[in-house]
């Protein structure tokens, strides 16, 4: 539920779920998000420039000459977050790995510190089921958890100027996968040639959404494309 | 008929395709980007009697030199900018916030901005640009925008929607360009992980815009912010303006291309009508930060509104 809704701008606020980090919590998180959304789209709630999820938080941008923060507050204090249907348009992907050194750069390193063999690693990724909390920093870029314990790492000391595209990493419970050539301090371990973010798909440009699930398939070099 | 275009001579240092951005697409990652100073491109677009969100060329210090290569159009410059254009009749001193038909063959030469950072071409009818998630608005980091959200380059063909018809030029005189020093800021949703001290500090004393500044931030050097809590928090979503303060201390004023979410804590944020003033400030440049309440906040943007439709509310024809 939300713990409390305070102003970040004349033109911005933010819900606040609480500190804590988990699905339970996220999916109130997007579930407001959809709800607002439609209403935003029906031009029900006027002058919304973005409705932002991320782990625990919602933030609305909105037009200071259509709206105000006191007015949208309102609306929000007045909806029963309980009744709210979690997104029902959720769904499942499968993302192909390969795990291959070349582009595995942190795998060895993590066998030292997790104290665990490269295959251990690998079958523990591959049998966790992703969850989508948000999609942030970039383009179609998702966070996404939780990890099994066995995997909970701290990030790089000194992160890497330039992360490859498509590189899959992870750090304390999440993981990550850029789609941009990027800096970066997560660890990787396998790369993907799924295109998360697309130009040219004018219509639907962001692959994954937020309460999606994922699921990665271990595939070779020749099948990464 | 035959495309008009505009050929690129000089690029400029940082020439890109804006208008008023993306909305509705942050939760997928994508930042609204769009002009940084709004009051400005939008002036460029109503003294031209354009639809107020047609794309513009936005450039910082130094602008394009063009060729109309082919067509006839008539174009507005605004910021405090110096341009000369160069036609068979010889060279003009260019105002901003003027109108001025160009001919084939002419050149317009976007010479600098002055005290300042952004300019703004806009021309009538607009630039023949393809919209991605309904704004033209280029990102070049995430390859967005016109011709993959490249920079403008040497050599470019920029496209011109339509030739003009329109006969007589407009006028927006006596535009003032203000020295602003100080700048507003509301709490942001982490003010209370920082020492009443360092806070204290923050609203007194003067901080520096760093040369590394750009679309996406400001950074200004001063006296540092003493977080007491923690200096990451889990990713939260991100407004312009935002000012969040990394483990250094040293704030971060978040401007349009921003990352989308951010696990910095903020300290504030400086409020809307203040914006499109700070983004023109150079580097190297003090400025000061003063806290206000959001009542103030509000009023202070409506004056602002009542600013720009004063603006065009004096439009006269020459």
């Amino acid at each position: 539920m939300i713990k409390k809704i305070t102003n970040i701008s004349d033109q911005g606020i933010i819900c606040d779920f609480g500190g804590e980090v988990n699905k339970d919590i996220n999916k109130k998180v997007i579930s407001l998000f959809n709800y607002l959304k439609e209403k935003s789209n029906n031009d029900e709630i006027k002058g919304i420039y973005n409705i932002i999820p991320s782990y625990n938080k919602l933030v609305v941008h909105f037009d200071l000459e259509k709206n105000n923060s006191h007015k949208i507050k309102e609306i929000i204090t007045s909806i029963d977050l309980k009744k709210l249907t979690t997104s029902q348009s959720s769904k499942t992907w499968t993302i192909p790995v390969c795990y291959d050194d070349e582009f595995a750069l942190d795998l060895e390193n993590l066998t030292k510190s997790l104290k665990l063999s490269k295959e251990e690693i690998i079958k523990t990724h591959l049998e966790t089921e992703f969850y989508v909390y948000m999609i942030g920093f970039m383009p179609g870029h998702p966070y996404m958890g939780d990890l099994d314990k066995k995997l909970f790492t701290s990030r790089l000391q000194s992160p890497r100027v330039q992360v490859p595209i498509g590189s899959v990493a992870i750090a304390e419970k999440f993981c990550i996968i850029y789609p941009y050539l990027s800096p970066g301090g997560w660890n990787i371990i396998g790369r993907t040639s799924v295109k998360l973010f697309d130009t040219k798909n004018l219509t639907n440009p962001c692959l994954v959404s937020p309460g999606d699930t994922i699921k990665f398939k271990k595939v070779n070099k020749l099948e990464l494309k | 008929m035959e495309q008009s275009y505009f050929e690129v001579l000089r690029p400029g240092i940082n020439s890109t395709f804006q208008d008023k951005g993306r909305f509705g697409v942050q939760y997928m990652g994508l930042a609204p980007g769009g002009a940084m100073d709004y009051q400005s491109f939008l002036l460029s677009n109503v003294l031209l009697n354009n639809e107020k969100n047609t794309g513009a060329i936005e450039f910082a210090y130094q602008g394009p030199l063009l060729k109309l290569a082919k067509g006839k159009t008539k174009i507005a410059i605004t910021g405090n900018v110096f341009f000369k254009i160069y036609s068979q009749k010889g060279e003009v001193n260019g105002e901003p916030y003027r109108t001025y038909d160009l001919n084939e063959g002419d050149q317009l030469d976007i010479l600098a901005t002055k005290a300042s950072v952004y300019g703004y071409l806009s021309i009538e009818g607009g630039f023949k640009l393809d919209k991605f998630c309904g704004s033209v608005s280029s990102q070049p980091r995430a390859f967005i925008g016109p011709n993959d959200g490249k920079k403008i380059e040497l050599k470019d063909k920029i496209l011109i929607f339509k030739n003009s018809t329109i006969q007589e030029n407009k006028i927006i005189r006596n535009i003032k360009f203000e020295e602003k020093r100080i700048f507003s800021v509301l709490p942001g949703p982490q003010f209370h992980y920082f020492s009443t001290a360092s806070k204290k500090q923050f609203f007194s004393t003067p901080y520096l815009i760093t040369k590394q500044t750009d679309r996406m931030g400001m950074r200004v050097v001063g006296k540092s912010l003493e977080n007491l809590v923690n200096s990451n928090i889990p990713s939260e979503g991100i407004i312009k303006g935002a000012i969040q303060v990394p483990g250094d201390g040293n704030p971060i004023i978040l401007l349009s291309d921003h990352p989308t979410t951010g696990g910095y804590p903020k300290v504030g944020s400086i409020i809307s009508s203040d914006y499109d003033d700070l983004i023109q400030q150079n580097s190297n440049k003090e400025i000061y930060f003063q806290l206000v309440t959001l009542e103030a906040a509000e009023q202070q943007f409506a004056l602002y509104i009542e600013k720009i439709k004063r603006k065009i509310s004096i439009i006269e024809k020459i």
